[in-house]
């Protein structure tokens, strides 16, 4: 049935498109079907993991897609909002569309190999859908979130500030420490306290450090791309 | 009198080496242009390629693991295998996108494996025990998966390809162009008929 599907998209034209929100949060909910304590965990949760791991994994649901394919909006929803990081591709998006029961899990180009379309379908199939069945949408998304978090969560590692498995001070940073140190030394006889401010440029190690576009309260995609990997299901 | 002429010459010919030299320098900007958005096309195609490749690859343990099935239609099996071989059996060189019959035909033989698959899927709708087989459910995810891959990668090769054939059909890079032999180049079409479901009796 979903292949017929895929024909009918090739005249997707005639269908008028839902519009494609910037997304906020990581969890979102435009049906107001999930309580605020709800959404709420979602998002500490995803927003956690995108710190641990770099992996950004987001959850969209919408009332309805009137109509236009799942797999046409999934695709613009991932590719405005960039979902993942740049160097990576780690994004994946797991989308709702409530009252047309259908549901996607996309997934980025960095992760097809940890989520490949067999297991995104059998998470859908096994995990979600069986809750989605008893109108429990909070037990459903939870329980597809956990599923797909294993399944990825080994393949990418956040850099943290000080951390054992951190190589040391990227290249990059000791130059530059080492220059201002120059510099200092140079001009120590002049408004000493105002370079002080400067000690801090070098100072977080690799990665983003301290300056995680996650960590001052809303999500922002990192630069990631996607190639269409994923899978779709309805109940 | 002399002098005056010696002069109008030299700047008639200085005007001429000048306009000359801009046309030349236009010209390798043109050219160079060219080949950045010749060689996107063909990075473009070869997405494309690829993702057909692997539904094409898909095939063989889909149609095995459907055969253990004794009761099913052998003529629907025997149609994909045939389209299947059909595609594998048809040489795509670069030279296709070059080549509008080329392109059609490559994509003609796609769209008829397409057909085939699509009338199988629709034909297994039939069998709840196949249906539900894990095995085939896996085998269906990655199907799909791989439409939905080759969908974008055509939309990908379309919008590349638009801005290639916008290029050098502007003027002036259309003189260069034809001079340089960038000739226009073919869109992925939805083949005629494709909006209709196949319709299987039993």
């Amino acid at each position: 049935m979903k292949f017929l599907f895929f024909i009918l998209a090739l005249t997707s034209f005639l269908f008028a498109q839902p519009e494609v929100p910037v997304l906020k949060q990581w969890a979102n909910d435009f049906t107001n079907t999930l309580g605020s304590s709800q959404l709420e965990t979602l998002n500490h949760r995803l927003k956690t993991f995108e710190d641990s791991t770099t992996n950004q994994l987001v959850m969209l649901m919408i009332a309805t897609l009137n109509d236009y394919p799942i797999e046409y909006y999934s695709y613009e929803i991932v590719q405005k909002n960039k979902i993942g990081t740049e160097e990576h591709d780690n994004g994946a998006l797991l989308f709702v569309a409530k009252n047309d029961k259908k549901l996607r899990i996309e997934v980025g180009y960095g992760l097809e190999g940890a989520l490949p379309d067999a297991l995104a379908s059998s998470i859908i199939r096994n995990v979600i859908v069986p809750h989605f069945k008893k109108n429990d949408f909070y037990a459903g998304i939870t329980a597809g979130i956990d599923a797909i978090i294993s399944a990825i969560a080994g393949e990418y590692k956040a850099k943290k500030d000080v951390s054992e498995d951190d190589e040391g001070t990227p290249f990059i940073s000791t130059i530059i420490m080492i220059i201002f140190g120059i510099l200092m030394f140079i001009f120590r006889g002049r408004g000493r306290g105002r370079r002080g401010g400067f000690i801090y440029f070098g100072g977080p190690g690799g990665g983003r450090g301290g300056f995680s576009s996650g960590s001052f309260g809303g999500f922002s995609g990192g630069g990631g791309s996607f190639g269409g990997g994923g899978s779709s299901g309805s109940w | 009198m002399k002098n005056k002429g010696l002069i109008i010459t030299l700047s008639i010919i200085g005007v001429i080496v000048l306009f000359v030299i801009i046309l030349v320098i236009w010209g390798i900007g043109s050219y160079n242009n060219l080949v950045t958005l010749n060689e996107s096309v063909n990075q473009s195609w070869s997405q494309v390629e690829n993702q057909y490749q692997r539904r094409t690859d898909l095939i063989p343990n889909l149609v095995n693991t459907v055969k253990g099935y004794a009761e099913f239609e052998r003529g629907v099996l025997t149609d994909v295998t045939e389209a299947r071989s059909k595609v594998s059996q048809f040489n795509v060189t670069p030279e296709v996108l070059n080549d509008p019959q080329a392109f059609q035909r490559f994509q003609q033989l796609q769209g008829e494996l397409s057909g085939a698959l699509s009338r199988l899927l629709v034909t297994v709708e039939n069998y709840p025990t196949l249906k539900a087989n894990e095995n085939f459910l896996q085998l269906q995810a990655q199907l799909e998966g791989t439409e939905n891959r080759i969908s974008v990668e055509r939309r990908n090769f379309n919008q590349v390809v638009q801005q290639y054939n916008t290029t050098i059909k502007r003027f002036p890079t259309s003189i260069f162009a034809g001079l340089f032999g960038f000739g226009e180049k073919q869109y992925f079409t939805s083949t005629p008929g494709s909006e209709t479901p196949p319709k299987v009796e039993f």
